[in-house]
């Protein structure tokens, strides 16, 4: 069965006709080719897929694309402003925050809600805030700096999502 | 211009990655794509009576079904192993087929029967659903031990006895009269888990074969892109190599389970060819559980014997190594070469020896996974010492500075001769030790935990002196010891025109920097910008050549072809010079990206000789145009980095979960091109590591059904079960390649695991608990506790 579908994704509107079993990580991935957002497992405990949905951030692999219906998004493809990286996204390269690059932009977007409820965090609750994600490579020790000095570069200013 | 090599300079890969523009297999989508679904075996041993696919032909979207039966009609062989272990008595060891689909038998949870192609991957996963097979069970054994039992089931039906070979290294006749005559034995019996490895980017495999230009392609996530060109085109498909593409774009995490050469690499490859369309397939998470190459299981029991000053005086281990269920790429050599040859640790044991025995079971075939080998003789040595250390009432880090090997620098002193075949190039392992128990406070440490007793909290703290080989290696001693393939690497530095430069390296990158560290040695040998060198990698038909990275080896190895490379611009690049500055050769210098007659204002850019060497119209006589090099390095000797890591863990008494306070770790590593990197290396395998200690393993159940076969079963740290990590290190220069460098890659992984379990072991010192098997969770420390409670009160 197909859907009708409407969503607002990095602020442009899509419209689409969707199997109704379509997962939104398919929808970004494969129909809009928004491949920034990844997919590594099948259970909701990577975190890879992470985006943020009206101002969530969320697992996409465990949201349907007609559920998105409606909705607004921002994936890892619409942080940076006018080529101007997001804070997060800075941080990130200064503090050596990635390494394959793959759990990255989950990473990056969980992080992003997590600053917007605690815009100062410590060090034990970005550790705990992050409990969703998996990274193989990094150990998180440089995720963690990377969050807590973006977190102290932001200041007050309002986080995007 | 300061030299960029040496800094920690920001990563030039990173935007793309940041902003959601890095290019994973999966990510790729070519015109007319089709999709793959594999049948996996729900079984562990089981006869294929019949596979009916009927129905799974006639479902919508459905292009074509394949199974064993058309593989065994096509006459394709299996993947071969690329690594010769013989047994003791010289036979070739037992190297049964691993088919792309199987026909007979399936003999693992996860073997692949049967696959669907379909105009998209939902209705290839639905259609592999209807496809019938008819399996007739046997019986199963998923154990290395229990597989070498007299009426065990018979994983291939050639394979007696299960054994793939037996192998030693080492002085038998020395080593049991060292134990014998020992004043203090230590041993244990180690159980080191299987592993799975988890990379965060399942696997992938696009296929694509032309037929009017007779081009094959595969698009796949691999460490070695030329390994498995050669691997493929020659032993699997039987392919014209010069006609065969491999890419390996960004590859998301490797840990070794991407070095070996798949099943669906070639099916892919093969299903493109019927089909005549490019075939895409992507692990799904639970696939990559069941077929990712797993790691380690071993099964072990080692004897320390000291005299009574506490110097060893030998070690005895005898090993059996589980295979799996068929021979991975590079599966034999791991227990042996990687493991049997460092067990002299940093020590001067002067008798050693391993009896190893590798077995196939009923299980996913097992691989290198970070560290391969070294991890798995790490662990038996370091847990020794600890141990060796309470029993004998010897503080461990005094035992270990008893029996280090002294500093050596392979220069104007000789490397070190082990027991067990390996020569080691430098080292200095006092140095390390004490510097990292500088960093922990060691005797401040003691007394809080002295303290801390008394309040009935449990504090401990472990150790871990290792040393690895690494920068993997000369090919004339890997062939010697069987290894199919050299292990050199090559490097092609193509100056351009303009003066700018990029190198094809046969490196891979999927995650460790390439970019940015190759980059550097670029500018900085030439004295060049950053942003004026580009590195290419990953594609065999820009790489001239390559055997990829794994065993830490693309610095060391990898380097140093880039290095002798730029030599040789440098070299070419000098005539030129001194054609157009008129000249002679030895009056120049090179320095800053230009060459100056010496003494004098007179001097030309790097730039210009670029330019000259491709418009060579006032040019040196005799002199070919271009500046363009492609070298092959082949290193004389592996490296051997080293290190101390020092874990600090507190034990809940009445929980028994354990909280890793402090993780310490001082590691030698050589030289460092860029810090920074270097140092997230450590971090990653040092969470590896603790991972393997406290966390991960693969529950098999009788029938050969993987247990925690999903991230909601299999446990790996999160960001929550980790400290920060406290890193510093020596430097002690490898003397045999240019740049020094010995490599860091699998460090953390090594070292990580014995300290961690070390640590809580020392935690439990006043229960008498003296081994707790991996992974240490809660559960297993509280029993142990609780036993050892029992046993005192009766
Ligand atoms: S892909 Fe969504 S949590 Fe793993
Ligand atoms: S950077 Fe590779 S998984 Fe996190």
């Amino acid at each position: 069965m197909s859907v009708p579908i409407s969503i607002t994704i990095n602020g442009k509107i899509y419209e689409s006709e969707v199997d109704s079993r379509l997962l939104l990580v398919q929808y970004l991935r494969e129909t809009l080719r928004l491949t920034g957002t990844h997919v590594g497992c099948d259970t909701s405990s990577c975190g890879a897929c992470t985006i943020i949905v009206d101002g969530k951030a969320i697992k996409s692999c465990t949201m349907l694309a007609a559920q998105a219906h409606g909705a607004t998004i921002i994936t890892i493809e619409g942080l940076a402003n006018n080529g101007a990286l997001h804070p997060l996204q800075e941080s990130f390269k200064e503090e050596h925050g990635l390494q394959c690059g793959f759990c990255t932009p989950g990473m990056i977007m969980t992080a992003l809600q997590l600053l917007e409820d605690n815009p100062q965090p410590s060090e034990a609750e970005i550790r705990h805030g992050l409990e969703g994600n998996y990274c193989r490579c990094t150990g998180y020790h440089n995720i963690v700096k990377a969050i807590y000095h973006a977190s102290r570069k932001m200041g007050k200013e309002v986080v995007h999502g | 211009m300061a030299s960029v090599i040496g800094k920690s300079i920001k990563r030039v890969e990173d935007k793309r990655f940041l902003t959601g523009k890095g290019k994973y297999v999966d990510d790729m989508v070519l015109p007319d794509m089709t999709y793959a679904a594999i049948l996996r075996s729900h079984l562990a041993h089981a006869r294929i009576a019949n596979v009916d696919i009927t129905a799974a032909e006639n479902a919508p979207g459905v292009v074509a079904v394949f199974t064993g039966a058309d593989i065994v009609k096509a006459e394709i062989g299996g993947v071969p192993c690329g690594w010769q272990v013989d047994f003791k008595n010289g036979d070739t060891m037992k190297e049964p087929p691993h088919p792309l689909l199987v026909a007979d038998k399936v003999r693992f949870m996860g073997d692949a029967v049967a696959v669907v192609i379909a105009e998209s991957a939902a209705a290839a996963k639905d259609a592999v659903e209807l496809i019938m097979v008819d399996y007739e069970e046997l019986d199963v054994v998923v154990d290395g031990p229990d597989a070498l039992k007299d009426g065990a089931p018979l994983i291939h039906d050639d394979v007696p006895n299960n054994i793939c070979y037996d192998w030693e290294l080492g002085d038998q006749d020395a080593t049991d009269q060292a134990i014998e005559n020992a004043d203090h034995v230590t041993t244990l019996e180690f159980v080191n888990q299987r592993l799975i490895p988890n990379a965060i980017e399942p696997r992938s495999a696009i296929g694509h074969y032309e037929e009017a230009s007779d081009r094959y392609t595969l698009y796949t996530t691999s460490q070695n892109p030329h390994v498995i060109r050669l691997l493929m085109s020659a032993f699997v498909l039987g392919l014209p190599e010069h006609k065969v593409r491999i890419v390996s774009p960004d590859v998301g995490g490797g840990f070794g389970s991407k070095i070996p050469h798949y099943i669906e690499e070639a099916l892919m490859v093969w299903c493109s060819k019927q089909i005549k369309r490019p075939v895409k397939w992507t692990a799904e998470r639970n696939e990559s559980f069941m077929t990712d190459t797993h790691g380690r299981d071993h099964v072990s029991k080692a004897e320390m014997g000291f005299d009574s000053d506490g110097k060893i005086t030998g070690l005895r281990v005898k090993t059996v190594a589980n295979l799996g269920a068929y021979l991975s790429t590079f599966s034999t050599c791991v227990p042996t070469y990687l493991h049997g040859t460092l067990l002299q640790g940093l020590y001067t044991t002067p008798a050693i020896h391993i009896d190893l025995t590798a077995v196939f079971t009923n299980t996913t075939p097992v691989d290198a996974l970070r560290g391969a080998g070294r991890p798995e003789a790490t662990y038996l040595l370091e847990r020794l010492m600890d141990n060796a250390a309470r029993e004998m009432g010897v503080d461990p880090a005094e035992l270990r500075f008893k029996n280090f090997i002294p500093p050596f620098d392979g220069v104007s002193q000789p490397g070190y001769q082990t027991q067990v075949a390996l020569q080691y190039d430098s080292g200095n392992y006092e140095k390390v030790l004490n510097k990292a128990l500088e960093m922990v406070d060691y005797q401040e440490f003691r007394s809080q935990q002295s303290q801390a007793r008394t309040e009935g909290r449990l504090l401990g703290i472990g150790f871990s002196t290792y040393i690895e080989a690494c920068g993997i290696a000369p090919s004339a001693v890997v062939g010697s010891l069987g290894a199919r393939a050299g292990l050199f690497e090559s490097a092609q530095v193509r100056v351009q025109p303009t003066g700018k430069v990029s190198v094809f390296v046969g490196s891979h990158s999927h995650g460790q920097g390439h970019e940015t560290t190759f980059s550097q040695l670029v500018a900085g040998k030439l004295g060049i910008a950053m942003e004026d060198v580009d590195i290419v990698h990953g594609d065999t038909d820009s790489v001239s050549f390559g055997m990829g990275t794994y065993g830490s080896r693309s610095l060391a190895v990898g380097g140093t072809a880039i290095m002798n490379g730029l030599e040789k611009v440098l070299e070419k690049g000098a005539k030129i010079a001194a054609h157009k500055l008129e000249a002679a050769e030895e009056d120049l210098e090179y320095a800053n990206g230009q060459w100056t007659v010496k003494g004098s204002d007179k001097s030309i850019a790097f730039g210009d000789v670029a330019l000259t060497a491709y418009v060579p119209h006032d040019y040196p006589e005799g002199l070919e145009p271009g500046l363009d090099f492609t070298n092959f390095y082949d290193p004389t000797n592996f490296t051997f980095p080293f290190g101390a890591h020092i874990a600090i863990v507190e034990v809940d008494k009445d929980t028994g979960k354990i909280t890793i306070d402090r993780f310490v770790a001082c590691d030698d590593v050589g030289n460092v091109v860029n810090p920074m990197i270097v140092d997230g290396q450590l971090h990653g395998g040092i969470a590896h590591g603790i991972g393997q200690a406290l966390f991960e393993g693969a529950i098999y159940d009788e029938s050969g059904q993987l247990l925690n076969g999903s991230f909601m079963d299999y446990t790996m740290p999160r960001a929550d079960d980790l400290p920060m990590f406290e890193t510093d290190r020596t430097v002690t220069p490898c003397p045999h390649n240019p740049l020094g460098a010995k490599g860091a890659g699998e460090a953390g992984t090594i070292a990580a695991t014995p300290a961690v379990v070390n640590a809580v072991i020392d935690a439990l010192a006043p229960f008498g608990v003296t081994d707790i098997k991996m992974p240490l969770t809660p559960e297993r420390v509280w029993k142990a506790m609780q036993t050892q409670i029992k046993e005192a009160a009766l």
